[in-house]
């Protein structure tokens, strides 16, 4: 059996809604009218033990939720999720115990006081053993770099340091889960970095599943082997990166750099634009071979320079909310 | 229970840690511990023969404990940093730990009250003792009394926690806790005896406010103190005490459970 399965979870909210105004106010002060929102609209899944999840969508798709109800904190109003055969909402005590979370927009460390007293609180809330406290802190400090940030009051760091003790304060229980809620949100290019290695190194060293989401696809490629695609609710893309970004490789972006103009109505031509000194074609290389358009480009055009811009996976992502309609 | 006790500890040192608020607070208690007694005073020696409810020095007695008691009997405390988990979401966190919310609360909002109490206490108190006589707080009237007091006040201080991690785990469903709040802050102040008395109430308010579990957390302990409960009333004080405290526990724990079956995250 699967480490996490998921089956069939639903979630809706009702939010009250408010009408902008004095004469609005007024009017949903007596009488409140609510909207139902779908946020998991019978979501299943399964995950195995070890893996490291990327779990991608748009704001508002419906990822937090997902993780809150993974966590313990939500109750699905249907659909049945076990985790490590135990139920995260029923077992609730017993089941966070053994899982580790990181709200990348929250803080869980106390803010006024250096982190190595909440560090202290938290081995006794999950109660840890003083040698393995040790042991395990000692570890964290070296691989994230923590001594010398550890004393000072939280208040005081960067979002950085901040980033890496409040990943150390979830591991301090050695946690068989870890719930990634974008770490890596408001990060420089170098902590991000850091944040990515330490995790692919938690969970070669420890085994520790992890679930990840991000807005950032640089951390989802760094990192996730798998991806789950989540949109308005719905899963609408369970499989590798690879896989998806192939998927959509058939689109080139070349852009032309050119004193000139010409609109090219070919079936291969997805759409140009102009752009500053030339213009930038995105092409359908299933309808065509790149050499013929090239010879065909320099029939009409001089062409001063000619650049082939990759895609990233942030385009086919983009393109895949496109075409969800997401 | 070690986990709960650390929430306790880390509460109880922060809260020790705001020297100037301390130092506020101590004078803010002197103040109005001094401007009631002089107010009392002067009542009673203008007064005609007609028969008061207490003695003077009951009454100022009355007064100076409930100044030096205030960090631990007034109501309409905030503990800002629950209420701002509730508003902005990072009660998230405080739900994946391997705790009881309820206590973890309790435990936070104990440790919090103590530390308000423990500053504003023992200055407030031996200020109180060295004061000539019509101004100064007496001895209690007999030792069991003083006894008995210890015990309402150790009660009363489970009860104001009950009571008060009560309508911050209202705020679970009505995020905001100005409403209830206010409305504490006027119903629970008077009926508690914070501003008068209960002795010195009408009979039909005395009755109100025997019936709410205000008066026991401020009035009952004080009047112990001075004597002016006494024998089977004690015992009945006591009874009430432990209702109270049973019963707004239960509610609380019947909230806070109903509250996290349908929780939402503030802000995603």
């Amino acid at each position: 059996m699967s480490f996490i399965e998921v089956k069939h979870i639903h979630k809706t909210f009702k939010l009250p809604l408010k009408q902008g105004g004095i004469k609005g106010s007024l009017k949903s002060f007596f009488h409140r009218e609510y909207r139902t929102i779908h946020a998991i609209d019978d979501i299943s899944f399964s995950i195995k033990k070890g893996e490291i999840i990327g779990y991608i969508g748009p704001n508002g798709a419906g990822k937090s939720t997902t993780i809150k109800i993974l966590s313990g904190i939500l109750v699905p109003d249907s659909g049945s999720v076990v985790v490590d055969k135990m139920t995260p909402w029923k077992d609730r005590k017993k089941y966070v115990a053994e899982i580790g979370a990181v709200f990348g927009q929250r803080s869980q460390l106390w803010w006024d006081i250096p982190a190595m007293d909440s560090f202290r609180l938290l081995k006794d809330i999950y109660k840890i053993g003083d040698q393995e406290y040790e042991k395990t802190l000692n570890e964290l400090i070296d691989l994230l770099d923590l001594k010398d940030i550890l004393n000072v009051p939280v208040r005081q760091l960067s979002l950085g340091s901040r980033m890496r003790l409040e990943i150390a304060a979830s591991l301090l229980h050695r946690p068989k889960i870890l719930f990634l809620d974008e770490p890596t949100i408001g990060l420089d290019a170098v902590s991000k970095r850091q944040v990515r290695e330490f995790i692919k190194k938690i969970n070669r060293q420890n085994k520790v599943t992890i679930i990840l989401t991000t807005h950032d696809m640089a951390d989802i490629e760094a990192l996730a082997k798998r991806i789950l695609l989540i949109g308005k609710g719905v899963l609408l893309y369970d499989g590798s990166l690879k896989q998806l970004k192939e998927q959509y490789d058939y689109l080139k972006t070349v852009r032309v750099m050119t004193k000139e103009y010409v609109k090219i109505k070919k079936s291969y031509i997805q759409s140009q634009r102009r752009i500053e000194g030339g213009i930038e074609f995105q092409v359908d290389a299933r309808k065509v071979e790149m050499n013929d358009f090239i010879h065909y480009l320099s029939s009409k055009l001089t062409i001063k320079d000619i650049d082939f811009i990759p895609q990233t996976i942030d385009d086919v992502i983009v393109r895949l909310y496109e075409e969800y309609g997401i | 229970m070690r986990g709960y006790l650390s929430y306790f500890k880390l509460k109880f040192i922060t809260g020790l840690q705001y020297r100037a608020a301390a130092l506020a607070g101590m004078s803010t208690q002197f103040f109005f511990g001094m401007v009631y007694v002089l107010v009392y005073v002067a009542f009673y020696e203008s007064g005609s023969s007609t028969k008061t409810p207490m003695e003077l020095s009951s009454l100022v007695s009355y007064v100076w404990l409930g100044q030096a008691f205030f960090g631990l009997v007034y109501l309409w405390y905030k503990d800002k940093e629950i209420l701002t988990m509730i508003k902005n979401g990072n009660i998230a966190y405080e739900l994946c730990r391997p705790q009881d919310l309820y206590f973890t609360w309790c435990s936070k909002i104990l440790g919090e009250r103590l530390a308000m109490v423990t500053l504003r206490f023992l200055p407030v108190i031996l200020v109180a003792i060295l004061l000539p006589t019509p101004y100064r707080l007496e001895a209690a009237s007999s030792i069991s009394s003083f006894l008995f007091f210890l015990l309402a006040m150790i009660l009363s201080t489970f009860l104001m926690t009950v009571l008060v991690v009560l309508y911050h785990v209202v705020c679970l469903f009505t995020l905001d806790e100005k409403g209830i709040v206010n409305i504490l802050m006027v119903l629970a102040d008077i009926l508690s005896g914070l501003v008068i008395p209960v002795p010195f109430f009408p009979a039909y308010l005395r009755n109100i406010s025997n019936l709410l579990p205000f008066r026991y957390i401020t009035d009952f302990p004080f009047l112990v103190y001075t004597g002016n409960v006494g024998g089977g009333q004690i015992l009945i004080g006591l009874g009430s005490q432990i209702f109270w405290i049973l019963f707004l526990f239960f509610l609380g724990r019947f909230i806070t459970n109903k509250a996290l079956r349908k929780t939402v995250i503030q802000g995603g």
